[in-house]
């Protein structure tokens, strides 16, 4: 297992220290979330561990990790992870970014793809497809709580949230995953208008994914974003939103493995 | 004390309100006739002239994409009252300068107004209203940082006189300002920026700009008023309750009731502000603490709920009644927060009509300015 030199369980890369689920043995996998929140302890992240040495950092502005004034971007997440993967000598990393950890992963990967064996994306957004005046997605900072998690899980009573159930601690952070989500989405909003053009230098093993009732970010937007990476493959998954790893952790996972083994 | 009259300029011929779900953002603008709107625009203009006439001051503002104001573009506003008026101080408040994506260009219109006008010009920068952000695509994450960095620009292009300079900050990017014209008060128009919160408020005292608070009833407002005058008192500066503003709304009838009748009227600008969560607290536009304090429960801003018109007279966000009535509301309001030095009259809304909007400012300047005048001296260095 690699020694990522924790302070306290956090991670320290460069002046940032962040959250960190670090968890068993085999090839690296670097899970990059999305901007529901940092993924959590569980089921999902132990089978995963069973078969790889999983690394899951909390992104700058989320959960219980600062925000520095100079990382605002996913271009500078990228930055930052590419850094972790040289401070760690990590090689032969798959890639797995879920939504914005997927852009992210998609701009680490045609920067600089020597350290990566494969790379997944699930609901990943990034680039632009639609024309200037067609939308690729929704626009979630206009659209009420209740509609945004209908387009967003496939049963979105049981992504129902009692805030009155949570810790200060908790609410705290959820009000930081929306203000962060806000800063790394807003504009251009949830893609680089660079990155389409870019996606040629992607040379590795790509695998894409997207939960079937994905409304935010839809299963053509994700097709039709494999489609631009050569080789690249697309799988759906049944009974599941924007986060599939969350509704259906068994199919998520099954897909991983059938896809990365 | 000097009062300021203002109208937000609403346009209030809407459908029923159980048929659209926001007053903002998204309402079509199919719903405005050009033809009414129009006659509306000169009819407010009338009401800002006739401020003018009888002694008040005079404020603008600006909204974008809402029926509860036709006034997108202040500075155009504010350019028709600089050549109509005569005597008013002109108060722009104010500014979305952390909407706006060209600080120059503020800086260009208020010079070129404030020269129109021959120095009446009190220029106002705000962070805005949080459904403000929409029409802008502007990023409700930063907007502090983005405020004072826009702030900074303006005041250089007003202050420097030697010709062109160079900016380039993290959001904006100028290799030759050098405006023109520059402003006509020197150094430059005095400058206010609204307060919602005793946290936001320090940045404006160490400047010595005068804080303007919004319908922020009797604590909230004290506390940040205390908190201006304590961070002067920190600094060892001078402090003056000329530095300090509250708008409320304001309807002085001859009698009570023609008061209250009034105000019931003005009531529209918090009736009518019908806007679903997701416009009114976008992420990063409230601070984490504050969406804390919502999820648990608490009200933010602009919520003031289904209050009836005797409950916002007891939190000091209406003033009503006969003059008498009015003057022992504001004094005892300017009381329990410890003095302030200028009164924004929201005197006209939704459908209060022309001549009662006119005769509540006839009533209240000759009845009630007078003896607010006496509860404070200013300074020179006054707006």
């Amino acid at each position: 297992m690699t020694d990522l030199k924790l302070h306290e369980g956090r991670l320290k890369i460069g002046d940032l220290e962040q959250e960190v689920i670090h968890k068993g043995r085999g090839q690296t996998m670097l899970l990059l979330h999305g901007g529901g929140g940092p993924l959590q302890p569980g089921d999902m992240i132990d089978r995963l561990a069973e078969r790889f040495e999983v690394i899951a950092p909390t992104h700058p502005g989320f959960g219980n990790t600062a925000r520095l004034a100079h990382i605002n971007s996913v271009d500078d997440l990228s930055y930052l992870y590419l850094d972790l993967l040289d401070q760690f000598d990590l090689r032969d990393v798959i890639l797995v970014g879920f939504s914005i950890g997927g852009w992210t992963a998609v701009e680490m990967a045609v920067k600089n793809s020597h350290r990566l064996s494969r790379l997944m994306m699930v609901g990943a957004v990034g680039i632009k497809q639609g024309d200037r005046e067609t939308r690729d997605f929704p626009d979630m900072f206009a659209i009420p709580p209740d509609e945004l998690a209908a387009l967003a899980f496939h049963d979105p009573a049981k992504a129902a949230i009692d805030f009155s159930t949570l810790s200060d601690e908790q609410l705290t952070a959820f009000a930081r995953n929306r203000e962060s989500l806000a800063l790394y989405a807003w504009e251009p909003y949830l893609h680089n208008p660079k990155l389409k053009q870019r996606l040629h230098r992607i040379q590795i093993p790509t695998n894409v994914c997207c939960g079937a009732s994905d409304g935010l970010v839809s299963p053509t937007y994700s097709e039709g974003y494999a489609r631009l990476i050569a080789g690249a493959t697309f799988d759906t998954i049944a009974e599941a939103g924007h986060a599939p790893q969350m509704e259906q952790p068994e199919r998520f996972v099954d897909w991983v493995l059938s896809r990365a083994t | 004390m000097r009062s300021w009259f203002f109208t937000e300029t609403a346009y209030p011929y809407l459908p029923p309100e159980e048929e659209f779900d926001s007053i903002r953002v998204k309402l079509p603008n199919q719903i405005y006739d050009p033809v009414k709107g129009a006659d509306l625009y000169h009819r407010y203009l009338d009401e800002w002239l006739h401020a003018d006439d009888i002694g008040l001051d005079i404020m603008v503002n600006e909204h974008h994409q809402t029926a509860t104001c036709m006034d997108p573009a202040a500075p155009i506003m504010l350019g028709i009252l600089a050549r109509e008026t005569k005597k008013a101080q002109l108060l722009l408040l104010g500014n979305p300068i952390v909407n706006r994506r060209d600080p120059v260009r503020v800086a260009e219109e208020m010079a070129m107004v404030d020269n129109i006008s021959r120095g009446r010009v009190v220029v106002g920068f705000v962070r805005g209203v949080p459904y403000e952000i929409s029409a802008m695509n502007s990023n409700p994450v930063g907007m502090h940082e983005r405020l004072w960095e826009a702030h900074d620009l303006i005041l250089k292009a007003w202050t420097t006189h030697d010709g062109p300079f160079n900016w380039e900050s993290e959001h904006f990017h100028y290799r030759q300002v050098n405006i023109w014209p520059r402003p006509y008060q020197q150094p430059h128009p005095p400058i206010w920026i609204t307060a919602l919160s005793a946290s936001s408020v320090a940045r404006t005292a160490e400047k010595n700009y005068v804080a303007a608070t919004f319908l922020t009833g009797f604590d909230k407002t004290r506390e940040i008023f205390e908190a201006y005058r304590k961070k002067r008192a920190e600094m060892q500066a001078s402090f003056n309750n000329d530095r300090l503003a509250y708008a409320a709304l304001i309807y002085t009838g001859e009698t009570g009731e023609e008061g209250f009748a009034g105000a019931r009227k003005l009531m529209w600008y918090i009736t009518a502000n019908k806007v679903p969560i997701q416009f009114n607290n976008p992420p990063g536009y409230a601070s984490v603490e504050a969406n804390v304090a919502m999820m648990k429960n608490a009200k933010g801003p602009y919520m003031f709920g289904d209050y009836s018109l005797e409950t916002l007279i007891e939190q000091g966000i209406v003033f009503a009644g006969s003059p008498d009535t009015v003057y022992k509301q504001i004094k005892h309001f300017y009381d329990h927060v410890g003095g302030f030095g200028h009164l924004l009259i929201m005197g006209q809304a939704g459908f209060l009509e022309h001549d009662e909007t006119v005769q509540g400012m006839n009533v209240f300047a000759k009845e009630v300015y007078p003896r607010l005048k006496e509860l404070n001296i200013s300074t020179e260095t006054d707006a």
